[in-house]
């Protein structure tokens, strides 16, 4: 790898780099930004579901107890 | 369902982008013309042709809505346009980027290609508060739905219009009269266009699964008469 690194030309960051840097950081920053929206949107998802299944245990008990008591 | 494939599409996207940045920046020849600047058209360009084609999708979309009444092409049109409009942001702002650094400017208004692509991408804006404003959720997918074929159709017509108009500011990557681009520098394009298309059905997939849990999971909890837990998104289309 290190062979390989030492291999390729350098790149010119001069002028010139700093805007092709700036290009490409800021694609790279709109894609994390999204996945960290849509991260936040499945934690949401998770969160729910989490509660939902606790609700329909909560009920199957309260079936269950009602049955006992009849 | 639309789960299904996600991971080894993910990291098929992934690997693709580090080749195409790797073949960018290690393996395309340097621009004569333009030096190292030009390696931005390696990103600009295809992320301008993936958002252009992704609002032509959206509104074949909206077409498969219309035609069959199923909710699920209105999801995918809403999707397909809403990826596309974040491609959008990044084009123009890569594309400004780009600009300053080439012509000394931010943004040029007398440059058909990016004021065009301005118009598109503003008509796209208005998608969202459009399809807020309509509260019955039949209606609001029926006019997304024609506003995305009518948007759609004007997408390929306005850049034909662009085409025809005379530039001698902005570039052209095919079929210009000098010969476009030379082989190498074409392979990494084509490289780098494969990589933003993968790029975004991956994302369009993501989105779609993301909704899909989201309805399922609105569909238990009606199921199981649980309390609802905020309002209900009105904008964004339920997949089920």
């Amino acid at each position: 790898m290190l062979s390989l690194l030492a291999a390729t030309p350098a790149l010119p960051l001069d002028e010139a780099g700093k805007y092709v840097a700036a290009a490409f950081i800021v694609f790279m920053v709109l894609l994390v930004v999204y996945v960290a929206i849509m991260a936040a949107k499945l934690q949401r998802i998770e969160r729910e579901l989490r509660e939902l299944a606790g609700f329909a245990e909560q009920r199957k008990q309260e079936e269950q107890r009602e049955e006992v008591s009849a | 369902m639309y789960g299904k494939g996600l991971r080894p599409l993910s990291i098929a996207t992934v690997a693709m982008l580090a080749l195409s940045l790797s073949l960018v920046f290690f393996y395309a020849p340097l621009d004569g013309d333009q030096g190292f600047i030009q390696k931005i058209f390696y990103l600009h360009v295809p992320l301008a042709i993936v958002a252009l084609v992704g609002f032509v999708v959206g509104g074949v979309f909206a077409i498969a809505h219309l035609r069959t009444n199923n909710r699920k092409w209105d999801a995918y049109s809403y999707v397909a346009i809403h990826m596309s409009v974040i491609f959008g942001v990044a084009v123009l702002v890569t594309g400004s980027i780009w600009a300053k650094a080439s012509w000394g400017h931010w943004w040029v208004w007398d440059e058909p290609t990016l004021v065009s692509f301005l118009i598109v991408f503003l008509m796209y804006a208005t998608y969202y508060p459009f399809r807020y404003a309509i509260e019955d959720p039949e209606r609001q997918a029926r006019y997304a739905s024609v506003f995305a074929i009518t948007a759609g159709a004007f997408v390929p017509l306005n850049f034909m219009a662009v085409r025809m108009a005379q530039s001698l500011v902005h570039p052209r990557t095919f079929g210009t009269a000098n010969g476009g681009l030379p082989g190498e520098m074409m392979l990494v394009f084509l490289c780098c266009l494969a990589t933003m298309a993968l790029l975004w059905v991956t994302l369009v997939k993501f989105e779609l699964t993301a909704k899909s849990a989201s309805g399922q999971v609105k569909r238990l909890r009606r199921a199981l008469d649980a309390p609802t837990p905020g309002a209900a998104s009105r904008i964004a289309p339920e997949v089920s």
